[in-house]
């Protein structure tokens, strides 16, 4: 999936998403980031055609969209801000609207196949009942399950934890990594950092409809600088001969000194400490959060911009 | 990958794509589902269906066949009459009401929900779901005329004695032939509702309301009949949507009188023509955002 120069002007003047270029590299899992409000849904929006760039391309799975949506997207899989169904129908019902909406789906296998998504996403015991009687946590899964109605070679999934509990979210997590290792390849927008830091192997974020960053998620990890925490009564013995052996940007809190080793050798540190008779109570090296690293490159936190 | 996607998908690969098309109608069959799969359907057509039936015993329990002229007059005579009876009087309100409501839902219904965009990701195709929705649309004004037609059989037969039927022209038809005439003026005035289906069809391809394009697709069909009643605008008469509704009439002639039947098909076909394409160009070009 590729996208050139994508831009979305809308109406009003105000530009949702500003000159991206999106890499998906086939095989990946893409975690998407962006505070709310950054431009991740509407990018998606045009990545699947629904709404039309003003300017720029997009290619999916190697064809452009949308001239060739119609060939295309029954190869995708699609979620697209949060779940919409027909609240008086049954979710099975509604999974088998969705999937007779795609001429290329084999109708004589539909019941089937919509067993089989309901029972991978948790819901075969709701399957018969109204879907306005579900709970957001499985209107999230149903619509999870219209994904998984076929096999994809692309899943698009905007926010597929939102409105999960905890064990939910794991089992979506599960679920994508399984389907990653079929050779599915999944891009999941997300302002949940944790997700990606888990399951993701690249990441771009977006910020203010900007892609301010695209990369491998180990590359990304790469250049976070670990910090070397050591938890003393001795502050003063701690800092100075970590000084003296050339740990630089020395903090002290009321029982930690804290700095950047650089690629100064671990063990030797705390060799050196434990020959200068500081009672070590703690010694570890820490790696900042992603979400650390991201704040920084959005310029604020998560979960705040407009 | 086609073989790896055949596994448990089905149909997902290109070596599939030559059963494109065979299942293209699978939507059409869904949509048919989504209009009568709902209670709101089933309760228009269950007033529809009730228009005989009051009628019908309005007239019993008065017990003559009073000052009422035309098809009315009929009735206590000849139950057949309750049939025409029913489906002329539910033509200038019950019946464009069920039609509006059905029709200003079609699109806007789900682009509130957001399943516009699950159908549009399926790939439905704009076109494609557009056509299944106005096929849909055309079933309902037919099912809507038949369920009067039904009604009124039904509550004419209980209700009163039936026979041979007095034509318009004076001559008299077995109550067979009689039946035959009927239903074919309930498939008259089904194709008379399609362009009233058309123009709320395009309504609602516009918002994302299902209320406000029931109410602007009832606002023009009112502004079509105060047009339809300045006899200063006579000019323009002959092209107002309802102009040639009541030309169902002329089947009860022997022969026929096809002109006015033709002319207002035509025009309901002019209307359908065009308000469809504007649909089209509509839904087509629209950003969905819902």
């Amino acid at each position: 999936m590729v996208t050139r120069g994508l831009t979305k002007r809308f109406r009003g003047g105000q530009v949702a998403v500003n000159q991206v270029d999106l890499e998906v590299p086939a095989g990946s899992i893409f975690g998407f980031l962006g505070p709310n409000g950054s431009g991740k849904t509407t990018t998606i929006r045009m990545l699947l055609g629904l709404i039309a760039p003003t300017a720029g391309t997009v290619e999916l799975l190697g064809q452009p969209m949308p001239k060739a949506q119609l060939s295309v997207l029954p190869r995708v899989g699609a979620l697209v801000e949060g779940p919409a169904f027909y609240p008086f129908w049954t979710g099975l019902a509604n999974l088998l609207r969705f999937d007779a909406a795609d001429a290329m789906a084999d109708p004589w296998t539909r019941k089937l196949r919509a067993g089989e998504a309901l029972e991978r996403v948790g819901l075969s015991n709701a399957a018969g009942k109204k879907v306005r009687a579900y709970s957001l946590g499985m209107r999230q899964r149903l619509a999870i399950a219209v994904a998984l109605m076929q096999r994809r070679e692309l899943l698009v999934l905007d926010e597929p934890t939102n409105g999960l509990d905890p064990q939910g979210t794991r089992e979506v997590r599960l679920l994508i990594r399984e389907l990653a290792g079929d050779g599915t390849t999944v891009f999941t927008s997300t302002h949940l950092l944790a997700e990606v830091e888990q399951v993701c192997t690249h990441a771009a974020v977006m910020s203010q409809g900007r892609l301010v960053r695209q990369s491998t998620v180990a590359d990304l990890r790469a250049e976070l600088r670990p910090r070397l925490i050591v938890r003393t009564p001795d502050l003063g013995l701690a800092a100075q001969t970590l000084s003296g052996l050339g740990v630089t940007d020395l903090k002290q809190s009321a029982d930690t000194v804290d700095g950047d080793p650089g690629e100064l050798p671990i063990d030797k540190l705390a060799a050196a400490l434990v020959t200068a008779d500081v009672r070590l109570h703690g010694f570890t090296l820490e790696r900042p959060s992603l979400e650390e690293a991201f704040v920084a490159l959005t310029g604020e936190g998560f979960d705040v911009a407009e | 990958m086609s073989a790896e996607v055949m596994e448990v998908g089905g149909g997902s690969s290109p070596s599939t794509a030559v059963a494109r098309g065979r299942h293209g109608t699978a939507l059409f069959w869904s949509e048919l589902h989504l209009v009568f799969g709902r209670a709101r359907t089933w309760v228009l057509l269950g007033v529809l269906a009730v228009v005989p039936v009051i009628v019908g015993v309005a007239i019993r329990l008065s017990g003559s066949e009073g000052d009422a002229q035309g098809f009315l007059g009929q009735v206590a005579g000849n139950g057949f009459f309750l049939i025409v009876a029913s489906l002329a009087l539910s033509l200038p309100f019950f019946l464009p009401t069920a039609v509006t409501v059905i029709s200003g839902e079609s699109l806007a219904g789900e682009a509130s929900l957001g399943t516009l965009r699950n159908l549009l990701t399926a790939p439905a195709g704009r076109s494609r779901l557009l056509a299944a929705k106005m096929v849909a649309l055309a079933v309902f004004c037919l099912a809507a005329t038949l369920t009067v037609w039904l009604a009124g059989l039904i509550a004419g037969f209980v209700l009163f004695p039936v026979g041979d039927v007095v034509l318009l022209s004076g001559s008299t038809v077995s109550l067979a032939d009689g039946l035959v005439r009927a239903l074919g003026i309930a498939v008259l005035i089904a194709a008379s509702l399609i362009g009233l289906a058309a123009i709320g069809l395009f309504v609602s391809s516009l918002t994302s309301t299902p209320l406000a394009a029931m109410a602007a697709t009832f606002s023009a069909f009112i502004v079509s009949g105060i047009l339809g009643a300045i006899p200063q605008i006579d000019v323009i008469h002959p092209w107002l949507l309802m102009y040639g509704w009541t030309s169902f009439a002329d089947l009860l002639r022997d022969p026929p009188y096809w002109d006015e039947i033709v002319r207002n098909l035509l025009m309901q076909g002019a209307y359908l023509a065009v308000f469809y394409a504007a649909a089209w160009a509509r839904l087509t070009s629209r950003d969905i955002n819902g």
